[in-house]
């Protein structure tokens, strides 16, 4: 049906339903941001000896995060008198919408995916770099000093790790001959790139975290310098947007990662009776597990160590496996 | 005709996605506004934070030159990646020849690199 959808003429009626099924998948979106923060609460209390939310809906507090979306609905909305008024409203949806733009080129299985665009990989970086002018944007209006240095914090970090992370998708590019995300997955039939490229996978996993502003990267909010960075002067709702565009890219990311590196929807060998979208489903909560794990595990890196990491070491690691795969992809012939 | 639609409809589901990514906090904020209860704030809550004291002068202060460097550093960075992503995908077809060349063109941005990094321009202080 779909398949007809995409093949008939673009029209207004095209454009109702696919607005009606992408908002069903923004629900479903919002229903994994709920549970990625209770998820992450429950492993971060494990991880700690502790037990984490268990009050609200029963032993495993599974109403625990609805409960603080409805509490935020409520706060008050306060605008510092201070503060650039239009600038300060509109950043957070500067911030929101590339996180969900991104999702649209991502394919979960071979027939569930929404746009298949020839340039997927391209289309995902380039908008996900928008955010950071959302950021810059809120940093600014906000005029607090806290806000300003965060976000200065937040733009040169993501810019820096911006150029790891492309350059590291390289040698997928080159082995798999193309940047759209479906021929990428197909590529991975004869082994998963974590295989093939597993010094891209360490350079993407790095410089993805530090895009994603988690621990050990969340300089931009290093709560005991500088209050809560970027958004100290938000509350409320306004607030809450910048958290939901954060764990928004947190599953584009994860699924990013499983569509490159993870071989996407494809079984692993002989456990092909078991649907594709179960493999995806299994591959992105396990990155979705290991990004909680990193937060529990290590602490955070300090600011000059941080940019010098990226240009240094990260830098020049994905360029040399550019060529390191180039060189093997025309004397060894693999793909 | 067929591959044009389907270019097309690609293109419109993004423009979907961008409709609903804007429509999402603005629809949020709206009902935020509905359901909390009526309520005015007293006037010191209005004023930008500062860990308790009052805030002095505005805090778009002059900023360090080193931002300014990185965002150069990153522009001319990811240019090279502009061009690195035709040649990957096209790799197959173009063969060792290209490699010499690209070779050529990274070499010379990683004097750049170099350069740059014994300027001291890559320290973070």
């Amino acid at each position: 049906m779909i398949q007809d959808l995409l093949h008939s003429s673009p029209g207004l009626s095209n454009f109702v339903i696919f607005f009606l099924l992408a908002t069903v998948f923004l629900f479903v979106i919002l229903g994994f941001v709920t549970y990625a923060i209770l998820a992450e609460r429950k492993v971060l209390g494990f991880m700690q000896g502790r037990y984490g939310p268990n009050q609200v809906g029963g032993r495993w507090g599974l109403l625990q995060t609805v409960a603080d979306v409805l509490k935020l609905l409520l706060k008050e909305d306060l605008i510092p008198k201070a503060a650039d008024r239009p600038l300060f409203i509109l950043a957070p949806v500067v911030a929101f919408a590339p996180a969900f733009m991104v999702v649209a080129a991502i394919p979960f299985t071979d027939r569930l995916q929404f746009a298949d665009i020839g340039v997927g990989l391209l289309y995902y970086i380039a908008v996900s770099g928008m955010t950071t002018v959302g950021i810059l944007v809120g940093a600014w209006a906000s005029n607090n000093k806290y806000s300003l240095l965060g976000g200065m914090r937040a733009a040169a970090q993501m810019i820096s790790y911006e150029i790891p992370l492309v350059m590291s998708v390289l040698g997928i590019a080159l082995l798999a001959g193309s940047i759209n995300l479906n021929e990428i997955v197909e590529a991975q039939e004869k082994g998963w790139f974590i295989l093939w490229q597993p010094i891209a996978f360490i350079v993407f996993f790095i410089a993805a975290v530090a895009e994603l502003n988690r621990v050990p990267f969340d300089l931009a909010e290093a709560e005991n310098e500088l209050v809560a960075g970027f958004h100290t002067e938000y509350s409320g709702f306004r607030w809450a947007m910048f958290m939901l565009a954060e764990y928004v890219y947190m599953f584009a990311m994860c699924a990013l990662i499983t569509v490159l590196f993870l071989g996407g929807w494809l079984p692993l060998p002989f456990l092909g009776f078991i649907p594709g979208a179960v493999w995806f489903a299994l591959k992105f909560s396990l990155v979705v597990f290991i990004l909680i794990w990193f937060r529990a595990t290590f602490p955070r890196i300090r600011a000059d160590q941080l940019m010098e990491f990226a240009w240094k070491v990260l830098l020049p690691v994905a360029l040399a496996n550019i060529f390191l795969t180039a060189l093997l992809k025309e004397f060894l012939n693999i793909f | 005709m067929e591959l044009l639609n389907v270019y097309q409809n690609n293109y419109l589901i993004v423009f979907v996605f961008l409709c609903l990514g804007i429509l999402l906090p603005v629809v949020a904020l709206f009902a935020a506004r509905l359901l909390r209860p009526p309520y005015k704030p007293i006037e010191s809550k209005y004023t930008t934070y500062e860990s308790g004291i009052e805030p002095f002068h505005d805090s778009r202060v002059q900023f360090n030159v080193r931002y300014y460097v990185f965002a150069l550093m990153f522009v001319i960075f990811d240019v090279e990646t502009v061009f690195l992503y035709p040649w990957a995908v096209a790799y197959e077809k173009l063969g060792i020849f290209a490699l010499v060349e690209m070779l050529i063109f990274v070499v010379m941005l990683l004097i750049g690199l170099i350069y740059a990094w014994k300027k001291k321009v890559l320290k973070w202080i």
